[in-house]
């Protein structure tokens, strides 16, 4: 269980995120929202312990992140950045396999390549494995890192089930492949793991989340389950959009008349 | 190797080597020639071009770059000063007989203290930029030779010629004393470089990933500069500056066996050990019976080499 308390976080002099707190608990999706600028990125950084907080603490499993040594919270928590790209070029297979980094002592060959294989699977980069990095599309890569971020959680060792944290996971997705990333996370969290992505889409963290944080000038303006978050008066005041529930999902239209 | 031995101003047939090296040989100038002359000379040749081609392929890890060769951004300049500077003043300030170890200490003080400079300067914001990095390297480039200009005015004939032939570069003067303080300068690092390969792999994906993926990424890099500036140092100490090895090597080391660094580390040094002594028994057999300096031949070999590279890349390199 990671614990956010009253946190602000600062780049540079500036304070982007500012007397945020919140839990993130085992088997729940969070999906974080915002505008430009609200401060999501730097929310998710202080959560992945590459920020330190100016004020207020993050702990996980009641212990202050930063007094986790980073290899044992890379056994606790994966991260899947926005784009990365390869300072040179692998095969899309060991991409996926440095994910197994922190295993590489505790488990054995055969546990690390299945592991490997499973988050091929679950990623859908199967038909990618054999080509070069480089020579896959905006999407495809953002796939084979999210299969590298899967490969990074441990499932099998019981105790305390690891953290996945997204940055805009479906941001160069296709629809379909968007919806897959998506029922993937809910399965991962179904499975005990802590998930939180940062969505853009707002009809998409309606449907997929199970709670929903809005930042909105770097502090948490609302937070819930989607329905009681994503409201049309929040839609409004923090998006500048018109929204409304229809059968189930949310739709949203068109920017505010000035 | 075999060929290194044999080759040269008396020539030597394999089995004549063989013997030499037995303690069978028939005639004592040959045995002289292999033991005195032709094995510290291959060894050290072998030596420089491992710790060369080893520093190479660690930078270019470090920075996720392919053109960072320790001549190009300045490092072999830099541990060159301080040797030049050794040579002029060693004499007067160290007791006789240090020299010889000092040479490759002062280099290795000069190279780790371009490489902390010049990735302090090429840094921003945990990216390398290749331009800064060039550009920084231009500029010690040029100070240092000024440095080593200024030094040769300083120096007396004989310190004047040393210093020539340690700025091109050259194998000509190995000796064992010499092999003695280069070779664990080359083996540290290579002794290091599993280490080394997984945290190198990681930072392939990016710092912050490496970070993610349990690597204490500030340690490592203070690691890898130490490494390479040991490696660079000790080469420069007791060659001069050979540029390209360090270029050329791992890059067709990379296009061959990919960019796995488990596999990419040792077989650079193994690369770089083959590259030179071959460059080796060029230099000493082309303008026979007088020797070019092996830093012609590398750079005839690298220059072209690079622009290639640079055609290659060339719309990266522009955005």
């Amino acid at each position: 269980m990671m614990r956010l308390a009253g946190i602000a976080v600062e780049r540079g002099r500036r304070r982007i995120v500012d007397g945020v707190s919140l839990d993130i608990a085992p088997g729940r999706l969070l999906a974080i929202v915002g505008p430009n600028g609200a401060g999501k990125t730097t929310l998710l950084a202080a959560m992945a312990g590459d920020l330190r907080p100016a004020a207020g603490t993050v702990t996980l499993d009641d212990r202050d992140l930063h007094s986790w040594s980073p290899f044992d919270l890379a056994r606790r928590r994966a991260v899947m950045p926005q784009a990365a790209r390869l300072g040179f070029s692998l095969p899309v297979r060991d991409v996926v396999t440095l994910g197994r980094s922190p295993f590489e002592r505790s488990h054995t060959r055969i546990e690390n390549a299945a592991a490997v294989a499973r988050a091929i699977q679950a990623a859908d980069v199967g038909h990618l494995v054999n080509r070069s990095y480089e020579t896959l599309s905006g999407g495809e890569q953002q796939r084979v890192q999210l299969a590298r971020a899967i490969a990074q959680l441990d499932l099998e060792t019981a105790g305390a089930k690891p953290m996945l944290l997204l940055d805009e996971p479906t941001a160069n997705l296709d629809l379909a492949h968007q919806h897959a990333v998506l029922l993937l996370a809910r399965t991962l969290a179904k499975q005990g793991v802590a998930v939180v992505a940062i969505l853009h889409d707002l009809g998409l963290a309606f449907t997929y989340a199970d709670d929903v944080v809005a930042l909105h000038g770097g502090r948490a303006v609302a937070l819930g389950a989607p329905r009681e978050v994503l409201t049309p008066g929040l839609l409004r005041q923090v998006f500048q959009v018109d929204g409304l529930v229809v059968s189930g999902h949310l739709v949203v239209q068109g920017p505010l008349a000035a | 190797m075999a060929a290194s031995l044999a080759i040269g101003a008396v020539p030597l047939s394999l089995h004549q080597v063989m013997q030499a090296l037995m303690g069978q040989a028939e005639d004592a100038r040959q045995a002289a020639v292999v033991w005195q002359l032709r094995l510290p000379r291959t060894l050290m040749a072998g030596l420089v071009g491992a710790g060369l081609a080893l520093a190479g392929a660690l930078t270019q890890g470090l920075f996720r770059n392919p053109i960072a060769d320790p001549s190009l951004i300045g490092v072999s300049a830099g541990a060159a000063v301080v040797t030049a500077a050794l040579i002029v003043f060693g004499a007067i300030l160290l007791p006789p007989g240090w020299l010889p170890y000092a040479m490759p200490l002062g280099a290795f003080a000069g190279s780790l203290a371009v490489i902390v400079i010049v990735s302090r300067i090429a840094m921003v914001e945990a990216r390398t930029s290749v331009a800064l990095l060039l550009l920084a390297g231009i500029a010690i480039n040029a100070l240092a030779m000024a440095g080593t200009g200024l030094l040769v005015y300083l120096s007396d004939d004989r310190q004047m010629r040393d210093i020539t032939f340690w700025t091109l570069g050259s194998v000509g003067g190995a000796t064992w004393v010499k092999v003695a303080a280069l070779a664990p300068c080359v083996v540290l690092p290579l002794l290091c470089a599993p280490w080394f390969a997984r945290a190198l792999d990681a930072l392939n994906l990016g710092e912050r990933e490496a970070a993610h993926l349990g690597f204490r990424v500030e340690r490592v890099k203070r690691l890898a500069c130490l490494a390479f500036a040991l490696a660079v140092g000790g080469a420069v100490s007791v060659s001069g500056i050979i540029g390209f090895v360090g270029l050329v090597v791992p890059h067709l080391v990379r296009l061959t066996f990919g960019a796995r660094h488990s596999v990419l580390l040792p077989l650079s040094a193994v690369g770089g050990a083959t590259l030179l002594i071959l460059a080796d028994v060029v230099a000493r057999t082309i303008v026979a019976p007088a020797e070019l300096p092996i830093g012609l031949i590398t750079a005839f070999i690298g220059g072209p080499f690079f622009l290639a590279l640079l055609l290659r890349r060339r719309r990266e390199f522009a955005a």
